[in-house]
């Protein structure tokens, strides 16, 4: 399926979940922030929280800021 | 803890905020970071850079800096909400600086989406720091929807134009029940010491460490100017006098006439 990632296009397994996309992307979850369609996904609903084709998500990290 | 910063029950010894925003790289910022003596710094949430490299989270975490997340670049009130809610998940804390910006020119908060904004985030738990124009009804009105802190600007962000206007800073501190935070426009030391001087509760600044040719030197020059302002409001200025007021006796002066 294809899933919008930080505004690239990504080809995802059916049901690929938060928790895994967030995996494959080699990253830490602690200080990581991820947003599905706009709406934020809270970390603990990650694992169980399957993604669908066409849906835009946002992973976010700590960055420098004033 | 001797005269500590008090915003929501927490304290903080050191009444500097320090932001992370333009630092040319995060060796220097942590150095900046530890030479400030800050004990809260600002960072924002941007979409993950695999190339990027460090992690500015391994900096917080290594130095014990307690984290305020922003909502830098937000424009509505909504999009200011949400992007505090990733915060709120990626920094697993409810403080949040908020910011809600009017043009990218002059980076003016908006008036009324950011109060539009605190109200809902109050309404959501969260503990408010926010970014405000120098306006002290607009200071007012956040203070009545709950905010923890008021934090007027100086002068626009990264102009480093120092305090621009005093006397509705005055007025502002006059008035507030919660801490006033002087945010924004600070250029060098001794603005720093005067927001301090005219009562405010703390400072926050980024561009003036961040930017300097050498931010470790700025950000050790900022945490003396902080205390030595505050030191300098404590002890109670004398007053202002057009004519010369002598400190040494006139009596006894010998007559060599």
């Amino acid at each position: 399926m294809k899933v919008t990632v930080n505004g690239d296009e990504q080809v995802l397994d059916a049901g690929t979940t938060v928790a895994a996309l967030v995996a494959a992307l080699g990253l830490e979850p602690r200080g990581i922030a991820v947003a599905v369609d706009g709406e934020v996904v809270t970390r603990r609903t990650w694992g169980e929280r399957a993604l669908a084709a066409g849906q835009a998500v946002e992973v976010l990290q700590v960055a420098q800021g004033g | 803890m001797e005269d500590p910063l008090v915003i929501a029950g927490e304290q903080f010894a050191s009444r500097l905020i320090l932001g992370t925003g333009g630092a040319p790289n995060l060796d220097e910022l942590e150095r900046a970071l530890v030479a400030s003596g800050t004990e809260l710094t600002t960072v924002a949430l941007r979409r993950v850079d695999p190339r990027a490299p460090g992690n500015l989270f391994d900096v917080l975490r290594r130095t014990g800096i307690r984290p305020l997340p922003n909502t830098a670049g937000c424009y509505t009130a909504r999009d200011a909400v949400r992007t505090a809610q990733l915060g709120r998940e990626a920094l697993e804390t409810d403080w949040v600086k908020l910011e809600v910006i009017a043009d990218e020119r002059t980076l003016l908060p908006d008036p009324v989406e950011l109060l539009d904004a605190a109200e809902q985030l109050v309404e959501d738990g969260f503990v408010v720091l926010a970014y405000s124009n120098d306006d002290p009804v607009l200071a007012r009105r956040l203070e009545d929807v709950g905010v923890a802190a008021v934090m007027p600007l100086g002068a626009p962000i990264g102009s480093g134009m120092g305090i621009r206007n005093p006397y509705n800073l005055a007025i502002i501190l006059e008035a507030a029940g919660v801490p006033i935070v002087l945010d924004a426009g600070i250029g060098t030391a001794s603005d720093a010491a005067l927001a301090m001087e005219l009562g405010c509760d703390a400072v926050l600044l980024a561009t003036a460490v961040t930017r300097a040719r050498e931010p470790v030197l700025m950000a050790t020059a900022m945490r003396h100017a902080v205390e030595a302002g505050r030191l300098a409001r404590r002890a109670g200025r004398i007053p202002r006098r057009l004519y010369a007021e002598a400190s040494t006796s006139f009596d006894g002066l010998a007559d060599l006439s």
